[in-house]
């Protein structure tokens, strides 16, 4: 019912093929299963569910394994060393090895811990972030899962994670895995309120919650070249800014990473926990990576459509692939670059920086929807977000004066 | 609507709500609540009403469970324990749950299919929250900040 | 069997009895709330039947009371749970038993 996708095909024949090779497959790999064992139609319907599924647990699982030893090797690069590098080519099985490690690994479990509280946490993080990855439109009629509310979808199982977090430090039975599980839902939880707010503008402008719509309204392009992509406005680049910012805290990582300070608190909640279900906590903070990463590419960034229309024979699921690998190279980035923040830091920023700058987001896009869509709208949403951070950043300088810098060296 | 599904979720449901009502350890209890909360949420995707179930994953687990969780964390002096069930009160809650599906069962006006309706779009929601019951809107609005403000309030520990 | 009104409308009692179980029969003030939540959880599901099976199902009616049901459970069981929260940190316990600095 929800399904209109755009059909600007450039070459018709051959790109429109090799764009719907997926669906094609799994069209004729149902009708194969109908003919073989006329089975009644509901049977059908759950064999499609099932394949999509089974499609998006092995392609997401592929990218974490080979974003666990990418990130490794990037992050070596930025520290001017080598990643790992032993084991395969370039060090790329080395996610095989990691595997087997974690496989033998014997499972502790506190004698004094809650076993079922101990045992559920992780299977129901990992759920949760998997679940969120079936409402992403990955490519022309490549939604897993159309839901009229796919947005609220996502953000509704990605509040679960947080009892998830929760269960997983008090099943510890740990002090330091409590005080890990309560830092980070509470960070969790204050930004969950900008994630959602910064995505309101694009809903509030699309005029629907279903992610193919949203797709569906960033695709066309001003004079011929301009894509119309929400980040190309002054509120969707604030929004996007934004969200990715919030996205980063949502998924623990540096310089957010104060659940997972190595340093600090062990490892937060997830101390208690080895072998597997050490694994199964990883796989579910990269599982979440990437939902966020393909919620901001889905919002803002255009979804599946290309840059420039005459790229646009380049198959829709390559373009996904390809914005969602910017945005994971940029994590990465920040990973190697940034020092940890305070938890108090971490809060202010979310409470007096994020949240009124989301707000304002909203109204600037009120404001370039009724000065009409073009560039008077976009000056006037413009000036609404500079006089907002300008007072922001006025109202939060608490230190204007700073004092001569000075220097101590070894005598 | 397949009944099969109906038939799961509905046993699953009312297992966690037993449970949440009679379990001893109290964290067991409140994450028995989260699980009826879920199953409520399903039957609600099951009735048509998604955009509904939905708000319920959201506010409830997403945000009260939470709440309940932290409160049982800061509200205990050993690791909780409490007195599953008496008797008085399981007289009550069974008496009552009789009352009701005897009222039920002898009335034949509800001994009714579903009926084939619209699917309600999550636009059509919105269109009705913006215009028929927009002053209901800004009244949970403002109940929500008076509420936030309060609990606040509540807890703010008293400048020495 | 399919479900008809009747059968949903009985699902909707027995987690209300289920919450006013936990209502009555607990001591810890927490747990008080849980039923509470628990029978507005049920009632909701009552609006929502009724909206579903009626014959006249233009204006979401039920649903919108469902929605603004939700939003208004969450803040009371907000306040509830700032109340608790101040009981304990003057009178040291949650048993409910206990409070009773106000009887005869």
């Amino acid at each position: 019912m929800i399904n209109q996708s755009i059909d600007g095909f450039l070459h018709p024949n051959v790109s429109k093929s090799v764009d719907q090779i997926f669906v094609n497959a799994k069209q004729s790999l149902l009708w194969l299963l109908s003919w073989l064992t006329g089975a009644p139609d509901w049977v059908i319907q759950v064999a499609s569910s099932l394949i999509n599924i089974f499609a998006l647990l092995f392609v997401f699982l592929t990218l974490f394994a080979l974003m666990s030893v990418l990130e490794r090797k990037i992050l070596g690069r930025i520290q001017n060393r080598y990643g790992p590098n032993r084991v395969g080519p370039f060090g790329l099985l080395q996610p095989v090895a990691d595997g087997i490690k974690m496989l033998i690994k014997e499972d502790i479990v506190p004698a004094r811990a809650d076993k079922l509280v101990h045992f559920l946490a992780p299977i129901l993080i990992a759920a949760a972030a998997i679940l969120a990855l079936g409402v992403i439109p990955y490519g022309r009629n490549m939604t897993p899962f159309t839901i009229d509310g796919g947005v609220l979808f996502f953000f509704a199982v990605g509040s679960t994670t947080e009892l998830a977090v929760f269960m997983a430090g008090w099943g510890s039975n740990n002090k330091f895995s409590m005080l890990g599980a309560m830092r980070a839902i509470a960070q969790m939880i204050s930004y969950e309120l900008p994630l959602i707010i910064t995505v309101l503008p694009v809903v509030m402008v699309v005029g629907s919650l279903t992610p193919d719509r949203i797709v569906a309204a960033q695709a066309q392009y001003t004079f011929g070249f301009v894509p119309r992509w929400f980040v190309f406005t002054p509120w969707g680049a604030t929004a996007f800014i934004l969200f990715f910012v919030s996205g980063l805290v949502e998924s623990n990582r540096t310089p957010f990473d104060i659940p997972e300070g190595e340093s600090e608190i062990v490892a937060g909640h997830m101390t208690e926990y080895s072998g597997f279900k050490y694994a199964t906590f990883f796989m579910a903070e990269y599982i979440g990576m990437f939902a966020i990463t393909g919620l901001a590419a889905t919002m803002f960034l255009g979804g599946w459509h290309s840059p420039v229309q005459a790229l646009e024979f380049i198959p829709s699921y390559v373009w996904f692939l390809a914005k969602l690998s910017a945005l994971l190279l940029v994590y990465i980035w920040l990973r190697g670059t940034l020092p940890r923040t305070r938890i108090d830091q971490i809060m202010n920023f979310a409470w007096k920086f994020i949240l009124p700058m989301s707000f304002t987001c909203v109204i600037a896009a009120a404001v370039w929807h009724y000065a009409g869509r073009g560039l008077r709208g976009w000056l006037w949403s413009f000036l609404v977000i500079a006089i907002a951070y300008t007072v922001l950043s006025m109202l939060l300088d608490t230190q204007r004066k700073f004092a001569p810098r000075t220097y101590r060296f070894a005598e | 609507m397949s009944s099969a599904a109906f038939v799961l979720i509905t046993v699953l449901t009312l297992a966690a709500a037993l449970a949440a009502a009679t379990l001893q350890k109290l964290m067991h209890a409140t994450l028995s609540f989260a699980l009826t909360l879920v199953g409520v949420a399903a039957l609600f995707f099951l009735l048509g009403a998604e955009f509904v179930g939905l708000v319920l994953v959201f506010v409830y687990i997403g945000a009260v469970a939470v709440l309940i969780v932290f409160t049982i964390l800061l509200t205990r002096r050993d690791v909780g324990k409490d007195r599953g069930s008496n008797w008085g009160g399981a007289f009550l809650a069974v008496a009552v749950f009789g009352g009701l599906t005897w009222a039920i069962l002898k009335t034949q006006s509800v001994a009714i299919v579903a009926p084939h309706i619209r699917a309600l779009t999550v636009k059509r929601i919105g269109e009705a929250l913006m215009t028929s019951y927009v002053w209901p809107l800004q009244c949970v609005g403002l109940l929500l900040t008076a509420a936030l403000i309060g609990a606040l309030v509540l807890v703010m520990e008293e400048k020495r | 069997m399919t479900p008809t009104l009747q059968v949903v409308l009985i699902v909707s009692a027995a987690l209300f009895s289920a919450g006013l179980l936990a209502a009555l029969s607990r001591r810890h003030a927490i747990f008080i709330l849980i039923g509470i939540e628990m029978m507005l959880a049920a009632a909701n599901l009552n609006f929502i039947a009724f909206w579903r099976f009626s014959p006249q199902s233009q204006s979401p009616t039920g649903v919108m009371i469902a929605i603004f049901s939700i939003a208004i459970a969450a803040a009371e069981a907000a306040v509830g749970l700032a109340l608790v929260i101040a009981v304990y940190r003057h009178y040291r316990t949650t048993n409910v038993d206990h409070l009773d600095q106000l009887k005869g």
